[in-house]
């Protein structure tokens, strides 16, 4: 961990930027390039409600929500990780690790399965991330709920591993409905596994995700302190005046509605929730009042950048965003890595 | 009779299948120093995990303040007491300076104000390093730190906690001579301070407690004032090795010879 001669707020104003930036590029580039003249003209045109029919205000409509879903999805799963790597104290936790997301797909296969439109699927999709939030809460209850437990060594571990077994069980259950799916449908679903972002056409859709993110984020900050003193030990915290156990419970509850809803618009996004939280550590330390919106930030530009170059460099081929995150993702992470 | 700070009534703890401590009766007053003197495993730790409130007795109850543990929110008990532990978790870095201000958690809003400036928190967190004679090592990364250095930084924020009762867990097992007095010295000089305090050494025990609590391990215990109850004749079977008291001026220096108790 390096400490460098960067202030937390310089860097959140410079993160803030670079997202703008970001969401300027996802809107000019693609299958077929308009002006950044002409985009910022449909842009202020649109934000008036005009209702001008240009190539660039078509371009618009369909590119801005997907943008904009891109970002909240980032932002929520980059959330949900940082958070689930703090609070177990484990820098392999993702935002898939405790079987949320699998609950999600798992039932989001099956509604494809079964022929279902775009809203049904994310519906399930809500519905199968809550099913395994409620799992993990009844089975890890020992650790969550009961007075002094959560301060035996141990317990962060016990819930982690009620996480992987549920997410374990998930997989299994979502290979039979793949492998018993008619072929017509694998497509969807395997777009669907990887994380895509085609679906995103509705504008109201997407500004509710972004207000969601923005609004998790800030329900998280307000446990960031809290946050900082666990990671010095339970016990610790505790006596310090942290109510840790009902920390956790609200955290692994928040994370597990973040990932639901990320998962719900735009499948199971893979990597941005796991390397964001670590990017940012790399640069400016582990003070999670920083940390979390910071991350948030980052994992909202690598989605950002993912899907605008998925949507470029085949085009018209549009590859599912899932597909690109890793690949833009781990080079960057490896020469953090290497950095002395 | 004066109001206890502390209370042991009746306290059962229990390790496992073994009983730790059976029907505890301890009243420790404002401004006591307790020094718990028992060997390897006779339960110090766990006992002051007890009475800090993060375990559960398992039989009996403690009293703190006049009210029973449990009945006070954990944001209460944080302005009550302070537990330095000695052991740290350190998974990521922190100055030392920070790690002392982490402790003022429970005076999150109080300072919310004050904390834009920084000036006032930071001063007090100043102070409490200073008195452990650690003020040098403020802006330290904590990873960095000697095992001593890093114990007198967790002294020095179990200080900035700022409760009437300050439980400790062996606190100058890494301190080298002068620090191992100095530091009792200074935490003696906090008045109106009180302290239970689990101690191996019972030179440093005589001269820093004004009470002691005896624990074997089986269950009894002894507990009374430092000068009654720290003497060779219940040492000696207590550790199971023959200990010899000296008089030298003003102090009691306790000497294990190495031979059987009689």
């Amino acid at each position: 961990m390096h400490f460098r001669e960067l202030r937390p707020a310089s860097f959140l104003a410079l993160l803030a930027a670079a997202a703008i930036l970001c969401l300027l590029a996802a809107l000019r580039f693609g299958s077929v390039e308009v002006g950044t003249g002409a985009l910022l003209h449909a842009l202020v045109d649109r934000l008036r409600g005009g209702q001008h029919s240009s190539v660039a205000a078509t371009v618009l409509s369909l590119r801005l929500p997907r943008a904009l879903t891109g970002m909240a999805v980032g932002g929520l799963l980059a959330l949900s990780g940082a958070l689930l790597q703090a609070l177990l104290r484990n820098p392999l936790a993702d935002p898939y690790v405790l079987g949320v997301s699998g609950g999600a797909s798992c039932a989001a296969i099956v509604a494809i399965a079964l022929g279902a439109g775009a809203a049904t699927i994310a519906l399930f999709a809500a519905g199968g991330a809550l099913a395994a939030m409620l799992l993990l809460f009844l089975l890890a209850h020992r650790a969550l709920f009961v007075r002094g437990a959560a301060l035996e060594q141990g317990r962060d571990t016990a819930i982690l591993l009620t996480g992987v077994m549920i997410a374990s069980l998930c997989a299994a259950a979502l290979s039979l409905v793949l492998t018993l799916a008619p072929d017509g449908r694998l497509r969807t679903m395997v777009f669907w596994l990887l994380g895509d972002l085609g679906g995103a056409v509705s504008l109201g859709l997407a500004t509710a995700a972004l207000f969601g993110w923005l609004l998790l984020l800030f329900v998280g900050l307000r446990d960031a302190r809290a946050l900082n003193l666990m990671l010095g030990g339970e016990l610790q915290a505790y006596t310090q005046g942290v109510a840790t156990a009902q920390v956790r419970r609200r955290l692994i509850a928040l994370t597990a509605v973040a990932t639901g809803v990320a998962v719900a618009l735009a499948g199971a996004v893979g990597f941005v929730g796991f390397v964001a939280p670590h990017l940012v550590r790399y640069v400016i330390g582990t003070d999670q009042r920083v940390v979390l919106p910071a991350a948030s930030l980052l994992g909202a530009i690598l989605v950002l950048l993912a899907d605008t170059m998925g949507r470029s460099i085949a085009a018209p081929l549009q590859l599912p965003v899932g597909a690109l995150t890793a690949l833009v993702g781990v080079p960057v992470f490896l020469w953090q890595l290497r950095r002395p | 009779m004066t109001k206890a700070l502390l209370a042991c009534r009746g306290l059962d703890v229990r390790y496992g299948e073994r009983w730790l401590v059976r029907a505890l009766h301890i009243e420790v007053g404002a401004g006591e120093r307790w020094a718990l003197v028992g060997p390897n495993g006779a339960g110090k730790t766990t006992l002051l995990q007890v009475l800090a409130g993060v375990r559960a007795p398992d039989g009996g109850m403690v009293e703190l303040g006049g009210r029973p543990l449990d009945r006070w929110s954990v944001e209460e008990l944080a302005g009550l007491r302070a537990l330095v532990a000695d052991r740290w978790f350190d998974p990521f870095g922190s100055r030392a300076l920070d790690t002392v201000m982490a402790a003022r958690y429970r005076f999150r809003f109080a300072t919310a104000g004050a904390s834009i400036k920084g000036g006032d928190e930071q001063a007090l967190a100043r102070q409490c390093l200073a008195a452990m004679d650690c003020e040098a090592l403020a802006h330290r990364d904590v990873r960095q730190l000697s095992r001593g250095e890093r114990q007198r930084v967790a002294l020095a924020a179990g200080l900035a906690q700022q409760t009437p009762l300050v439980l400790l867990d062996e606190p100058i097992s890494h301190q080298d001579p002068r620090h191992q007095v100095e530091v009792l010295r200074e935490l003696s000089r906090r008045a109106p301070c009180t302290y239970v305090g689990a101690l191996h050494d019972i030179n440093a025990a005589a001269r820093f407690a004004t009470h002691a609590l005896l624990l074997t391990g089986d269950g009894s215990w002894q507990a009374g004032a430092s000068h009654s109850v720290l003497t060779q004749e219940r040492l000696s079977p207590l550790f199971g090795t023959e200990i010899v008291q000296v008089q030298l001026d003003a102090h009691r220096i306790f000497v294990s010879t190495g031979g059987v108790p009689a």
